[in-house]
Parts: C-alpha cells; sequence; structure tokens
C-alpha cells in the first residue's frame, strides 16, 4: 500500500512520518510536495506535524489553500484514508474536513512529553485490533492543540462516535490532570462522520520504535494498513 | 486605500492569553480590568477599485483572515470607498 507523507513549507515531522511508515512491512511511503495537485496512485495520505508557513495567522491557516490541499479533499471525500498528525490535524480543521479547531493550550505552555491516550471507539480505520480502554502511550509536543468545538458540534461528535482518543491517566481514567492542553472532554483525536478522516495532536509517527519510548503508534498505521488490505480484498 | 480588520475570539472561546494580560493588568494596579480579549489586528493597503473588491475581501476575511469556528471579524471599510 502506498501512503503519500505532504510536505508542506515548514512541516517538520515529515521524515519522523516516512521512517515510520517505512519500517512497517507492506507500506510503500513518499514524499509529496505541496505543489503537486494530484494524489492519484496513493492509497492514503498523511500530513505531517511541524510548522507550516511558520504558524502565521493560525496554525494551518495558510497551508489549507496550498495547491495539494484540493486533492487531499476531494480524495478525503471519496473516501481515501487521510490521517492528519499535530500541525497536520490543524490543517483538516482549518479545511473544514473535521470539525471544531486547535486553539493555544490553556496553560500557555509548550507542551513536549509523553502522554497516556484512550482509544474510545474500536473498529475504525484507524484503531483495527485496538478495543475500546485500549491504552496507547504517545509523545505530543505543541503550543496550540487545545481542541475547541461548541456544544452542538460537541453532541454531534459523541453521538455519532467521532472521539477516537482521549488523554488519560496512566491507568486508563479521563481526568482534568491527564489532560495536557486544555482540550474540551480531554480530546486528543477525532475523525470525520465517514470515519476516513482522522486527525491528532499526539504523534504516532514519534512512537514506531520500542528505544523511542514507546511503539504504540504502529497500531494504528498498522490498523489504516489493515483497512486498505481489507478494502482491496473485498474489491 | 487603507482598509482595516480587526478578528477577536468568540465569547465562547476560551482566551488563556487575554486571561494572562489582565491578571498581569491587575498586578499593575488596573484592578479594574475585569476581561480581555487578544485578537488580530489587519491593515490592508488596496489599490484599485477597492468597493468593487469588498466581496473578495469580506470573503477573505471569513476564509482565510479568521477562522468562524473560533473567531469573529470586523471589517472597516473607509467611508469615501462606499
Amino acid at each position: 500500500m502506498k501512503f503519500a507523507v505532504i510536505q508542506f513549507p515548514g512541516s517538520n515531522c515529515d521524515q519522523d512520518c516516512l521512517a515510520a511508515l517505512r519500517g512497517i512491512d507492506g507500506i510503500e511511503t513518499d514524499y509529496v510536495w505541496h505543489k503537486e495537485t494530484s494524489l492519484d496512485g496513493w492509497d492514503a495520505i498523511v500530513l505531517p506535524g511541524g510548522f507550516s508557513y511558520g504558524d502565521y495567522l493560525r496554525c494551518g491557516a495558510i497551508a489549507r489553500f496550498s495547491p495539494i490541499m484540493r486533492a487531499v479533499i476531494d480524495d478525503a471525500r471519496a473516501g481515501k484514508l487521510v490521517i492528519g498528525i499535530c500541525n497536520g490535524f490543524q490543517i483538516l480543521c482549518e479545511a473544514g474536513l473535521l470539525p471544531g479547531a486547535l486553539v493555544r493550550n490553556r496553560s500557555l505552555h509548550f507542551v513536549c512529553d509523553m502522554v497516556t491516550t484512550r482509544v474510545e471507539v474500536a473498529e475504525t480505520p484507524f484503531t483495527r485490533g485496538m478495543p475500546v480502554g485500549t491504552l496507547l502511550q504517545l509523545p505530543v509536543a505543541h503550543g496550540e492543540g487545545c481542541y475547541y468545538a461548541d456544544e452542538a458540534t460537541l453532541r454531534d461528535l459523541n453521538e455519532r462516535q467521532q472521539v477516537l482518543l482521549k488523554y488519560c491517566d496512566a491507568s486508563g481514567r479521563v481526568t482534568p490532570e491527564a489532560n495536557p492542553n486544555g482540550s474540551v472532554e480531554n480530546i486528543a483525536g477525532i475523525c470525520n462522520r465517514e470515519r476516513n478522516v482522522f486527525g491528532l495532536m499526539p504523534h504516532p509517527d514519534r512512537a514506531c520504535e520500542e528505544r523511542l519510548g514507546s511503539s504504540d503508534g504502529v497500531r494504528i498505521f498498522e490498523s489504516m494498513l489493515r483497512t486498505l488490505a481489507g478494502d482491496r480484498a473485498a474489491a | 486605500m487603507k482598509v482595516k480588520v480587526i478578528v477577536t475570539p468568540k465569547e465562547t472561546v476560551l482566551d488563556p492569553q487575554g486571561a494572562a494580560v489582565r491578571d498581569a493588568m491587575h498586578h499593575l494596579g488596573l484592578t479594574g480590568a475585569r476581561d480581555v480579549r487578544i485578537g488580530r489586528y489587519l491593515e490592508i493597503e488596496l489599490e484599485g477599485d477597492v468597493a468593487g473588491q469588498e466581496p473578495k475581501l469580506r470573503e477573505l476575511c471569513r476564509d482565510l483572515l479568521s477562522n468562524p469556528v473560533i473567531e469573529d471579524y470586523r471589517l472597516e471599510m473607509p467611508n469615501d470607498a462606499k
């Protein structure tokens, strides 16, 4: 399966994503520069972390108008798997592919830490093989990762089971203390209604080897791979 | 012709920067500072048919300069542009 890692000016986790994905059997990965206009030929799209366009205006606000985003939006609407990590999550929200927005951390501090997240919905394309309550150790590194959505949007997200990951403590309890950035309801990652677009602030790309402190990130990418393989087998 | 755009966080969105500045103001003696909201101010030098460009400008206020999920904007056109 072929994964495309989009490079925006200011992306800085593109290499982390490439290295993480190339370490997984069955995934081929290429960089795609943001000036490209087509993603034909790739099975999945990764929007990596970083500081696209220097985070000017708002995080992701300018990147969302990059030429490649037309293709990302069209392919996402056609059902292609898209994962946005950190700045990639911000870009997906700015582009309207995911609801809500990411604002300044409530503490005003940039947080750089290993956190525990809990899987809230099983058997999505991004959480296959992970029952509800599965804990994933993933690093975060962001200044604007506080997820915000108005009450109606939040209700909708919960009713449609679009909240896939929440920040929790080591025993899986979703507590205010375990919330690194003030995100509403400890939300760490959400998907769209169709469940093919996933955005999360933690970095699975930086948690793909035990020597990095965790290899739990692999499970998310492998879930995507299994989904794609399943789709292909069914086609 | 200079047009101004003022972007502010929506009332429902927490503004920790504003809260930090309000606290600093309290420390510095302005005890009456009840609330501070920090937004963004843009000055745009427009040339050509200013009024004719207003629809596009409004579109970009909504799509680029602000994020309607978390922010409101106010566009101030000079009076003689209307």
